[in-house]
């Protein structure tokens, strides 16, 4: 659906399923590079988190995914879970309840085989939990939970986080607490995210790509920061404008809606918090 | 009577140390596995519940009495019998008390949910690790009342010990079956004695397993 951009397979994620799930049926197909945020967005019940759960293992429907030129799922091959190296960050926090805040965040890291790039202190200083790391979990706030479970999956070193929705639980205060940890995580760490919303706001303030998630079925990928990562759908919305692309969406095969939720997230615009100076 | 209550509290330690080891991974597939036929497995399990102590004591006479054809690998090594012996208590036990370490551990695996162990995986733990990092402390309540039931409920067993035992001193002689021959005798004092000792065992464990469960009530985030 999207075009490659001019990097090389090993700096991509290649992902693509299709398949159902009770009476899910999920019908994915995306490659964005590995590098940034790209978020999937798309109204609930769209399949959201079940493609997230794909990439992460936790869920298996038929399909190939290769992140960074390794190969995670194919016909032949299906790399468990607890085998590939994504930090994952549920909607809801999902501590450990049975230890503290500080084995939380250890939980994964001693288990990592790979190099550890990422510390504990450097952790804890992102995520401002130094007054949290003794204590039990049971006590915690919210928003604290969410940010323990952030550096949890930090903590395990992974080549790719992957985000729930991690802000969906929270008010708005607590959002508004969490938000900067988030943008810093992407400014701070090289680290791809894949970051799931329902919210257009959202998607906006942190994705360096977007791509629409309707019915089981994504969209063209959109990178309206500078056109390289996309079918060049920015290109073409300045030269046509939204009627006429809407009409091209609809006859490239993408369902109304899915073509709708698409110039939807391309007019919603350029992630304002990235300094150009930080762009790749 | 020191001779009744040690040989008693061992047969109680022993069968509660064994069933807590065999009842964990039975619990275990009785609360994952996805078979439909393993309430099967689930009733046989919970079937000394129900059943009359003495059915299952004259069943368990017949198996580890010397004509039974399940003693034969026994009598290989030379053991002829283990009715009527320490040992042929401890098996009547544990198949007695499997229902009451069976079900707390059970109920505490299916109480941990999905998430945790996705978390577990997402976190590199594997199937197995995360079996011993996160399904086991996370159920540590359910072992708890597992073996005060287990060892409460060896400690007040009649009927099967009557039929499999004997009351045999030092050897299958425990508690119950010593308040009922003292009384038989008579000697009423002595009876009173023990009866009164189990009566406040029996308070302590009650009260013990409320609080376990008020206190994990309050954790429980």
């Amino acid at each position: 659906m999207s075009a490659a951009p001019e990097t090389s397979a090993s700096g991509l994620i290649e992902a693509s399923f299709r398949g159902r799930l009770g009476a899910f049926a999920l019908n994915a197909d995306f490659i964005t590079p590995a590098a940034g945020v790209t978020v999937l967005f798309g109204p609930s019940g769209c399949g959201k988190t079940t493609l997230l759960r794909c990439i992460a293992g936790l869920e298996r429907l038929p399909g190939r995914l290769v992140v960074e030129g390794e190969i995670w799922q194919d016909e032949a091959r299906f790399l468990p879970a607890h085998q590939r190296p994504v930090g994952y960050v549920f909607q809801e926090a999902s501590l450990l309840a049975h230890l503290s805040v500080r084995r939380n965040l250890l939980f994964g890291f001693r288990r990592t085989k790979d190099e550890q790039r990422i510390d504990l202190d450097q952790v804890v200083g992102l995520l401002g939990l130094e007054p949290l790391l003794e204590r039990g979990v049971a006590r915690l706030s919210g928003g604290e939970r969410q940010r323990v479970a952030i550096g949890r999956a930090l903590m395990s070193q992974p080549r790719l986080l992957l985000m729930d929705e991690p802000l969906a639980s929270l008010d708005r205060a607590r959002k508004a607490e969490v938000l900067p940890y988030l943008e810093r995580l992407n400014s701070d760490l090289a680290i791809p995210i894949l970051y799931v919303t329902h919210d257009l706001a959202e998607a906006a303030r942190l994705g360096d790509r977007r791509i629409a998630l309707n019915g089981g079925q994504t969209g063209p990928v959109i990178d309206s920061r500078d056109g390289a990562g996309d079918a060049g759908l920015s290109a073409r919305l300045a030269e046509v404008g939204p009627d006429r692309l809407f009409e091209d969406l609809c006859a490239g095969g993408a369902p109304p809606e899915l073509a709708q939720l698409t110039l939807a997230a391309l007019l919603a615009g350029l992630p304002p918090w990235r300094a150009p100076d930080q762009r790749a | 009577m020191g001779e009744v209550i040690w040989l008693t509290v061992k047969l109680a330690g022993v069968t509660t140390t064994l069933l807590l080891i065999l009842a964990t991974p039975l619990a275990w597939w009785l609360a994952r596995s996805q078979a439909w036929w393993k309430e099967i497995i689930g009733a046989v399990v919970a079937l000394p519940i129900v059943l009359p102590p003495t059915v299952l004591g004259f069943y368990l006479l017949l198996a580890l009495g010397p004509d039974s054809p399940l003693m034969a690998p026994f009598q290989a090594i030379g053991i002829r019998t283990l009715a009527f012996t320490f040992e042929g208590l401890v098996i009547g036990s544990i198949i007695y008390s499997l229902p009451f370490a069976v079900q707390p551990i059970r109920n505490a695996f299916q109480a941990i949910g999905e998430r945790p162990f996705e978390v577990a995986a997402t976190l590199r733990a594997s199937p197995m690790d995360a079996f011993f990092s996160v399904a086991l402390p996370l159920a540590r309540p359910g072992f708890l009342v597992a073996a005060i039931l287990t060892f409460a409920h060896t400690i007040g067993e009649f009927g099967v010990v009557l039929m499999i035992g004997g009351g045999i001193p030092g050897e299958t002689g425990v508690l119950s079956i010593e308040i009922y021959q003292l009384v038989e005798a008579l000697e009423w004092d002595k009876a009173h004695q023990l009866a009164a000792l189990l009566l406040v065992f029996a308070f302590a464990v009650m009260l013990s397993l409320l609080l376990i469960e008020r206190r994990t009530g309050r954790l429980r985030p």
